[in-house]
């Protein structure tokens, strides 16, 4: 006999709430920045990051835009996944510890709305020049 | 019953530290260490959009000794963090978990973030 309710079965629930969610978002986001983080890595070998011009040259080109939208998105949602787990095996008090999960939670939007509003900005200035 | 005096597990201060454990502690470190990065990131594509003297700024602070050695220690951060990264994909997977096989692959991922750190640096100076 089964102690679970009907509606736990339909929801699949179990008592966690959650159950693989966050551990495949964080292996796939994983996998993402394998080949993101890779790229980047790559890329930066061949900038002259002290120069402003190289700097904007290279973001502005579409490719390279592009994929430092998702390189700032993913690093940021693959960042909030580990500091939450992070936060829910030190902190046990339950006021700090959701305080701590917000906080994280609104810095980790801050840095990616940040990121991904100056490279649509560099990218859309340089096309208004050209 | 008397619970106060048995052993802890995991009791960090009187195990003899394996690579595997000293490796597993280092990748939640450089995950948080990473996390810090970002926002250096986000401060390198903020202050590149602002313009060439808010650039200039930034490249001085970051380009400085400290700034460098700063940034050489997120590089090699970012580098563990992929190299272990891959090593836990490849656990999810449900291969490498005999203790021989664990080590070995502490053993690489170690020696090629630091390979790949030092490559990095050479390309970029």
């Amino acid at each position: 006999m089964s102690l679970r309710s009907p509606l736990s079965r339909v929801l699949g629930l179990g008592s966690a709430k959650a159950g693989t969610e966050h551990w495949w978002a964080q292996r796939v986001s994983a996998v993402a920045l394998l080949l993101l983080g890779g790229w980047f890595a790559i890329a930066l070998t061949q900038l002259s990051p002290g120069s402003h011009a190289d700097v904007i040259g290279f973001i502005a080109a579409p490719v390279n835009a592009v994929l430092l939208i998702l390189l700032s998105a993913t690093l940021a949602y693959h960042s909030y996944l580990g500091v939450q787990v992070v936060i829910e095996d030190y902190l046990h008090t339950h006021g700090i510890k959701v305080l701590a999960l917000m906080l994280s939670r609104f810095a980790h939007v801050l840095v990616a709305v940040a990121s991904v509003y100056a490279i649509l900005r560099i990218g859309i200035t340089a096309g208004i020049a050209a | 019953m008397r619970q106060t005096d048995r052993p802890l597990s995991p009791h960090l201060s009187v195990y003899r530290w394996p690579v595997t454990m000293a490796l597993s502690i280092l990748h939640r470190a450089t995950g948080l260490a990473n996390a810090v990065g970002l926002f250096v990131l986000a401060a390198w594509l903020t202050q590149a959009a602002s313009g060439p003297e808010a650039y200039e700024c930034l490249v001085g602070l970051l380009g400085s000794v400290p700034g460098l050695m700063i940034l050489a220690g997120f590089s090699f951060s970012f580098f563990y963090h992929l190299c272990n990264g891959v090593r836990h994909l490849v656990w999810d997977s449900g291969r490498g978990f005999e203790k021989h096989q664990a080590n070995a692959s502490a053993w690489i991922a170690i020696v090629v973030a630091v390979l790949l750190t030092v490559l990095f640096w050479g390309a970029i100076l």
